[in-house]
């Protein structure tokens, strides 16, 4: 790319492009967003709904989707959940190789007790992860999740705001992918295969 | 397992259970509620959506929902602000003449708060729907919702 296409090219599509790793701008394999290359993302430090110390080392060799939200949460985080336990499986036999995790941004009421029940029901190898509320706001500013609780109603209740996206790693432990509910269960499944093979 | 069984509640009967006055209306229900279902909850969740669409041919508003499955039901709206996904309380729910409005995932949804049990795959949700028309007149519509682990939707994407 000249200096002059640069100059022409609008903001927000100059920092999508700077933000893309070179190999992510040849034709994708993939229906998800690939973010291949970010450096954003790395690592995180929570604690899962059995009460061990987790981190995406302990993933290794396997495809992982991880997706932040909250058991008070009606309507996108159930469809959220239901989609990843579809996506292990759509992957039949690679199923096992795939791990999801729920990452609780409300740890105030999710507590471990809460997830232990509401997270395996999903899938049985679905883990709950959850941290201080300082290791939950460490954890999303580092993967550009946000989230806000709102203001409690009269009986206390309230909803949290967040990001709905759901990420993907490779069998390494690196960002790839982001995907969104709206895509169908079968390209989740495909994308996660493309990476999978990456190992074997 | 689709079907409805949506019917309206009025009269004396009406009347007198909710303390405010209803006008008998001898025209067909002008609001019709259709593809209803919502999903099954898993243990720990102490929160549920339904999903329905709803039609009226005169036009009407969706004031008020409630069940006997949960301590309050409140009209949610999605607002997408990019990828972040912000729900807010819709006082109510304007439903324009003709025009079938739908209550699905990721957009406005009944939120049932406080879920007094469980929701299982195979039973039925009751919810009750208050509705006013342009003139001002109130209606409730009982809706039987059913309970599915396989959403209509995520069967065919």
């Amino acid at each position: 790319m000249n200096r002059r296409s640069l100059v022409a090219l609008p903001l927000a599509a100059l920092l999508t492009a700077c933000q893309r790793a070179p190999e992510a701008r040849a034709a994708s394999p993939f229906t998800s967003t690939d973010i291949t290359g970010v450096d954003w993302g790395r690592d995180f430090h929570l604690t899962d709904h059995h009460g061990r110390p987790r981190s995406l080392a302990d993933f290794r060799g396997q495809a992982v989707m991880m997706f932040f939200g909250y058991t008070h949460c009606a309507d996108f985080c159930p469809t959220a959940l239901a989609l990843m336990a579809r996506v292990r499986t759509v992957l039949g036999i690679d199923g096992p190789r795939m791990q999801g995790l729920f990452v609780t941004v409300d740890p105030k009421r999710d507590t471990p007790q809460v997830l232990s029940q509401y997270v395996p029901a999903f899938d049985p190898s679905f883990l709950g992860l959850y941290g201080s509320e300082q290791a939950t706001a460490a954890a999303a500013s580092d993967f550009k999740i946000f989230f806000a609780a709102q203001k409690p109603d009269a009986q206390g209740q309230y909803t949290v705001d967040h990001s709905g996206v759901m990420y993907a790693f490779d069998p390494h432990g690196r960002l790839r992918l982001v995907m969104r509910p709206s895509e169908s269960v079968e390209a989740m499944a495909a994308d996660i295969r493309v990476l999978l093979k990456e190992i074997s | 397992m689709m079907k409805l069984l949506p019917h309206s509640l009025r009269g004396a009967l009406t009347a007198a259970t909710l303390g405010t006055f209803v006008v008998p209306s001898f025209a067909a229900p002008d609001v019709t509620v259709s593809h209803a279902w919502a999903r099954s909850t898993v243990p720990g969740q102490p929160v549920a959506a339904a999903y329905f669409d709803l039609r009226s041919e005169r036009g009407a508003s969706l004031t008020e929902l409630r069940s006997d499955a949960a301590a309050s039901v409140q009209l949610h709206e999605m607002q997408r602000d990019g990828d972040i996904m912000r729900m807010r309380e819709l006082p109510r729910l304007v439903l324009p003449p003709g025009q079938t409005v739908h209550l699905a995932p990721g957009g406005t949804h009944p939120m049932l708060m406080q879920l007094k049990r469980p929701l299982r795959a195979g039973e039925t949700l009751h919810l009750e729907l208050s509705l006013q028309d342009a003139s001002g007149r109130r209606e409730k519509v009982r809706v039987n919702v059913p309970i599915t682990d396989k959403p209509p939707q995520e069967g065919t994407r």
